[in-house]
């Protein structure tokens, strides 16, 4: 049995969590003051994963436009969203919402604007 | 002169909302003067994720974030005027404006709505000797430029400070090809959110030293590298531990001042300890019918907190103009006892309270195992128990109608104890 400690990023306050894992199983999660804990431990032990959020070119603009995945993408799979949004070109108008990459590596989640430009 | 009820000064998270709250409250001619060129302020170019999860139940970026309350704005068909700057208030309320369409505006205001925010402190404000070549920016303005123009201020990074910004800072460099070589924190405890430490640091592997500085910049065109030091106690560097970092850019995130110099100009008493206006339980300073929420009261961790006080503020703003407040018929005021820097409101009319109110306060060192008091002329009236407390992260007590029927006396105290 393994004792790991983690800090919860789900909201602000930041709880410190004690997980005890046996065999790539969870057997305890303590510290956390809401149930989102449990399953923040549970998913950063097993399959870690974070929103991205970045920014695009916009074509024939001086300025960029915001984004971000929809929900959160496997840790591991950042860098390869990052290479692919290093490359997308979007012209205004956009609307906050609005698909900018669909599926973005694999990970069957789309990349959104997170801002409208008219 | 033009008149109208409520005249709001900025136009980033605190003006959008108190403008809300005015007009709801019947105030019909609001309006906003913002001197960037959109509203919704810093929250344009914080497109990280995180904001909203008190006031709307979910993790918003930062454009999110403004565009819910710009579209209650549209949609409630609040004025507002961009490219504007405020030249100075009068504490009857006259706001002196200009911009390149009206040219000089005079306004009379019956309530005024103080919402200038914060802005960075710079180089010169922490005194780090060298030479003074380009690549020395504020983490803020790092910000602006990578999120909203495009643009990358460097490849090798070096972060002086660790508060929200400086961390989120360090992420979006590394994401966008920088090599961030460290972040250094001054304090022996960082002074920025849990959360980020991990999400921003810990996931890249980026070092933090804590109690660490920067001593000098080196560089003639552009900065060629740093010399850090570990600091002492007494936050002075140790010659033995100088050491020489090469970089070409050094962010700076060492705290944010409230930007009250048109407070300060009308002469409205400011506290020395959050550089902010002294306010009341409805915001409204010390000169009758100017009030002030958000980041210009004092600086804020969470964006869903500067809402929730600019509500109040747009409220009180309103009930003024219409020659509705009642406040102020036996008023205590608000200290903050050991442990606890500072407390926001400083006075309080308990008849006058909406129970949507808070006592917002900062501890001064990082505490373990408290028990937080809010006594009223000595005698303890409720108190919770606080596991762990830092600067860093903003405390606060509701005042409910329960606590409220409680605070009869002269003084309100608010401190911590070491639980038994």
């Amino acid at each position: 049995m393994e004792t790991k400690n983690l800090t919860c990023v789900v909201c602000p306050r930041g709880c410190a969590l004690t997980v005890t894992v046996e065999d790539g199983k969870i057997l305890s999660v303590t510290g956390n003051t809401c149930k989102r804990g449990a399953a923040y431990a549970e998913a950063e032990l097993l399959r870690p994963e974070r929103m991205l959020t970045s920014t695009v070119t916009v074509e024939d603009r001086r300025r960029m436009l915001a984004v971000r995945t929809r929900s959160a993408i496997p840790k591991d799979k950042i860098f390869d969203a990052m290479r692919v949004l290093y490359g997308t070109r979007v012209s205004a108008p956009v609307q906050i919402g609005d698909v900018i990459v669909a599926d973005v590596c694999g990970t069957s989640v789309d990349v959104i604007a997170s801002e409208s430009l008219a | 002169m033009e008149k109208r009820s409520v005249v709001i000064i900025g136009g980033g998270p605190a003006g959008l909302a108190a403008a809300v709250a005015a007009k709801e409250n019947g105030c019909d001619d609001v309006l906003i003067l913002e001197r960037d060129s959109d509203v919704g302020g810093i929250l344009q170019q914080c497109i990280h994720a995180g904001f909203g999860l008190h006031i709307f139940g979910e993790e918003l970026t930062g454009p999110e974030y403004a565009a819910r309350f710009h579209a209650q704005v549209d949609e409630l068909g609040i004025e507002y005027k961009c490219d504007t700057m405020v030249l100075s208030i009068s504490q009857d309320r006259v706001v002196t404006a200009v911009n390149s369409k009206d040219g000089i505006l005079t306004i009379q205001a019956g309530a005024i709505v103080l919402a200038m925010g914060c802005r960075e402190r710079s180089r010169g404000a922490v005194g780090i000797g060298g030479t003074r070549p380009a690549g020395v920016y504020t983490a803020g303005t790092a910000q602006r430029f990578v999120n909203i123009e495009g643009y990358m201020p460097g490849k090798k990074v070096v972060i002086l400070g660790s508060g929200d910004i400086g961390l989120i800072m360090a992420r979006r460099m590394t994401l966008e090809g920088a090599e961030v070589k460290m972040v250094l924190e001054v304090m022996p405890y960082s002074g920025g959110l849990k959360r980020n430490i991990v999400q921003c640091l810990n996931d890249f592997g980026i070092p933090l030293r804590l109690s660490h500085t920067v001593v000098e910049v080196r560089g003639r065109e552009r900065v060629e590298g740093v010399v850090i030091a570990q600091v002492d106690e007494k936050r002075r560097p140790i010659p033995e531990t100088f050491e020489y970092v090469p970089c070409d850019t050094l962010l700076l995130s060492v705290g944010l001042i409230p930007e009250n110099e048109l407070s300060a100009a009308a002469d409205i008493p400011i506290n020395p300890i959050t550089n902010g206006p002294f306010v009341d339980q409805s915001m409204m300073t010390r000169c009758e019918g100017i009030f002030a929420c958000g980041n210009v009261v004092h600086v804020h961790d969470l964006v869903d907190f500067v809402t929730i006080e600019s509500r109040l503020a747009g409220r009180g703003a309103a009930k003024y103009a219409l020659g509705q407040r009642t406040d102020g018929a036996h008023t205590l005021d608000v200290k903050p006892g050991f442990g606890v820097r500072y407390v926001v409101p400083s006075t309080i009319d308990p008849a006058a309270l909406s129970y949507d109110e808070k006592f917002l306060f900062r501890v001064s060192d990082v505490f373990t195992d408290m028990e937080l008091e809010v006594k009223v002329d000595g005698n303890v009236v409720y108190h919770k128990r606080v596991p762990q407390a830092a600067p860093g992260e903003m405390e606060s007590v509701q005042i409910t109608r329960q606590l409220a029927e409680k605070l009869v006396g002269q003084t309100v105290e608010i401190g911590l104890r070491p639980a038994k």
